[in-house]
């Protein structure tokens, strides 16, 4: 009989996928909070439920966001994570570290927390997984030290995010890490101090690939795009159509959703006009052909998960911007958004239901963009129509 | 000692601090990129330079103490130059091409696989479960554990129709987003929250508790002579929302909290629009802590379609060129009432049409 006190967790570090219980236990032997996370988890993992309560308002001076307070239920049992609160560090942009950059990290949290770690959280901050309230102000004042900051949580902005963008993306639109900087460090005080109805989400995709999933996401989708031709190398597209394994006509014409390609076995064609922009080509024959050099973004608001009133996608709102810092169109925009939503907004409603409740007609009006055709799939198909202009008897 | 000096809002640091000599002068001048072999990427600039990248598993958690061994390695292989991504891979940023190998090696040594790149399964994007989240139904990072195990073949190699994008939410939250990916895992409850009428009134405001129930369910009422709320059991789907308020309505329930599988998201504008996940089964008890009947029906989903679909087609895109009774048919998923929509929207899911294939 092993002595083991986690033999059902123990099941977990079988296998070939690298296991998170070999690195909580890793943890638990620098940090007597580790060991008492897996002790907690085995209870979980034999009771099928969580044992953690409701976050409490903990957080560092000055500071309503960046901290999440959590508490164990069950802190007889395991007293090392009767506190076991989350810190998020705002991450840099696109995720690029230097190996002193993330040890730098790492000494302060050994020092004052529990040596877990998420490399990221699902928004992108860097995460360190548990520590004690005591323990807060100390890690903070030496994050700041060095150069680090908290992200955001509860309703503020939380900390936006990209894609790795032009650093190292040929499908860039637009510079993902710049714009995500410049925003993060624009909106500071709206990042650590909540004052919106509910949280804001930003999210830089630098083409309609979407690899940071903003379309799904963030409140404010920032996805890169162009307006003139795909940029094409014929050479390039010889060597594709000389590969055995490669079907022009199979894996890239037949499956442009706008039908605006045709290969004669020689010579491939795109009607420009008719492309819609979605990276399938590009996608799949990166060497012959190239997103266009009239290059910027489109913006789409509304993304959410389904609490409360159901999961949106986010909807057009720009079909086309210029990403030319220092992205004061851009920012007026967003200026007149959150005006809207703290006028109409109401708690713990999300822009996206906002918008769905008061109506996107009336939404765009009042933030004074024109109405688009661009911004919706089709006209409306029914009747009931809100009119506001009307006649009268002189 | 003076303490060091206390500094707010300075937001992170400069990306270009971390950013490798090759890309910082490449940077928005990179021409093409091909994936050398599974995991490893070579990006070519206008100027013919080229950057490497070697792109590795994480479990997401990580300890300091392995943090600290992949800052060993990058300082051996990649001069200290790595990034992470969006599905929580490290990714190192190599300019010597000859480490390529080498470096693949030592992290197999440290059971750290090589993959994740074009058409296999990358990492799983998950939430935190059990580890650390107070609604929770499930656990994230064990699903994942056990999912990623029995699919391993996928990450390792590029031999897919398309991508697979898997995602692990433990309750209907979504931190992970799920409701978007090719194959989702979704915890939830199934019962309404059990009231703590002796402490409702002390630990949450009442008003915003009854305004969170997005089907109007929770009532203000007396019990006892307390304060407190009641629900209308019928009408509650289990989201949660007024726990998130109101903690003196838990709801997490051992006996029938439990997961559900969706499949057919994506987030991507390639060829097809970007869209939701659709059910696929409504319920699978918890069964930790390898949780047999999902890691088979994943395996079952993704091996179909490995089979049944066209080079370039999405799980989404394949169920929708097949049609979904075929998908039923090819799975053996049992269809129920619960497959179809009784909320806001659901008239939108109908089929409104004669066009079926017998």
């Amino acid at each position: 009989m092993s002595d083991s006190k986690s033999p059902i967790l123990d099941e977990l570090e079988k296998g070939p996928w690298p296991s998170f219980v070999t690195e909580i236990k890793k943890a638990a032997e620098k940090s007597p909070m580790a060991q008492g996370l897996l002790e907690q988890l085995e209870l979980s993992y034999k009771e099928k439920k969580t044992h953690w309560k409701h976050g409490g308002i903990v957080g560092v001076k000055g500071y309503g966001g960046g901290i999440i307070g959590r508490y164990s239920d069950a802190s007889d049992k395991f007293p090392d994570v009767a506190h076991f609160h989350t810190v998020r560090v705002n991450q840099p942009s696109g995720w690029f570290y230097t190996a002193d950059a993330l040890r730098e990290l790492m000494g302060i949290w050994e020092k004052h927390g529990s040596c877990l770690t998420n490399f990221h959280g699902s928004t992108g901050d860097t995460v360190f997984l548990g520590t004690k309230t005591s323990e807060l102000e100390a890690i903070f004042t030496e994050l700041s030290e060095k150069g680090w900051d908290l992200g955001g949580s509860g309703s503020d902005v939380r900390t936006p995010s990209c894609c790795v963008g032009p650093a190292r993306c040929e499908f860039a639109c637009y510079d993902t890490l710049a714009l995500t900087y410049d925003l993060t460090m624009s909106y500071q005080d709206e990042l650590h101090r909540p004052f919106f109805p509910y949280k804001w989400k930003f999210k830089m995709a630098g083409c309609p690939n979407d690899c940071v999933a903003s379309i799904a996401r963030s409140d404010f989708s920032i996805i890169g795009t162009w307006k003139d031709d795909i940029r094409m190398d014929s050479e390039a597209v010889k060597e594709y159509a000389a590969d055995a394994d490669f079907n022009i006509q199979k894996f890239v014409v037949n499956k442009c959703p706008s039908k605006c390609m045709s290969w004669d076995g020689e010579k491939l064609e795109i009607d420009n006009r008719n492309c819609v922009k979605c990276m399938h080509c590009i996608n799949v024959m990166p060497k012959a052909l190239r997103v266009g050099k009239e290059k910027g973004a489109a913006i789409l608001i509304g993304a959410k998960a389904p609490i409360v009133e159901g999961a949106q996608l986010a909807s057009v709102i720009v079909p086309f911007i210029d990403m030319t810092p220092p992205y004061q169109e851009l920012k007026d925009l967003i200026a007149a958004i959150w005006e809207f939503w703290d006028e109409h907004g109401v708690a713990r409603e999300r822009i996206g239901e906002c918008i769905q409740r008061v109506g996107l007609g009336s939404f765009i009006e009042q933030i004074g963009l024109k109405p688009l055709p661009q911004m919706v799939l089709q006209p409306r198909d029914n009747p009931y129509i809100f009119y506001e202009e009307y006649l009268e008897e002189e | 000692m003076a303490a060091p000096a206390r500094k707010t809002d300075i937001g992170p640091p400069h990306y270009e601090k971390f950013l490798h000599p090759i890309i910082k002068e490449n940077y928005g001048k990179w021409k093409y990129h091909e994936v050398i072999k599974p995991g490893v990427l070579v990006h070519v600039a206008e100027t013919g330079a080229k950057i490497f990248t070697v792109r590795a598993a994480s479990p997401r958690l990580l300890s300091s103490t392995t943090i600290l061994l992949i800052c060993d390695l990058a300082d051996k292989y990649s001069g200290g130059y790595l990034r992470f991504t969006s599905r929580n891979n490290i990714e190192f940023i190599l300019d010597n091409e000859a480490n390529i190998d080498p470096l693949i090696n030592e992290l197999k040594q440290n059971n750290i696989p090589v993959g994740g790149t074009k058409n296999s399964i990358s990492n799983i994007v998950h939430t935190q479960g059990w580890i650390h989240c107070h609604s929770s139904a499930t656990d994230a990072s064990g699903l994942v554990k056990v999912i990623m195990d029995d699919c391993f073949e996928y990450f390792e190699n590029m031999t897919l129709p398309h991508k697979v994008k898997i995602a692990v939410a433990c309750c209907l939250n979504m931190c992970g987003a799920v409701h978007c990916s090719d194959i989702a895992i979704l915890g939830l409850h199934r019962r309404p929250p059990k009231i703590d009428h002796a402490n409702l009134k002390n630990m949450c405001e009442i008003p915003s508790t009854v305004a969170s129930c997005p089907t109007a369910a929770i009532r203000p009422t007396y019990v006892d002579g307390k304060p407190s709320v009641k629900i209308d059991e019928d009408r509650c789907m289990f989201c949660g929302n007024c726990f998130s308020v109101c903690p003196a309505m838990p709801i997490a329930d051992p006996l029938n909290d439990g997961v559900s599988i969706w499949v057919g998201g994506k987030v991507s504008n390639a060829r097809t629009q970007p869209t939701f996940t659709k059910l696929a089964i409504p319920y699978i008890p918890n069964n930790p802590p390898r949780w047999t009947e999902v890691t088979e029906a994943v395996k079952k989903i993704v091996t179909i379609y490995a089979q049944d679909a066209e080079k370039y087609e999405r799980v989404g895109e394949w169920i929708e060129r097949i049609g979904w009774p075929r998908f039923f048919d090819l799975t053996g998923f049992e269809f129920t009432k619960y497959h179809i929509d009784d909320f806001k929207y659901a008239g939108l899911t109908y089929r409104r049409t004669t066009q079926m294939k017998y």
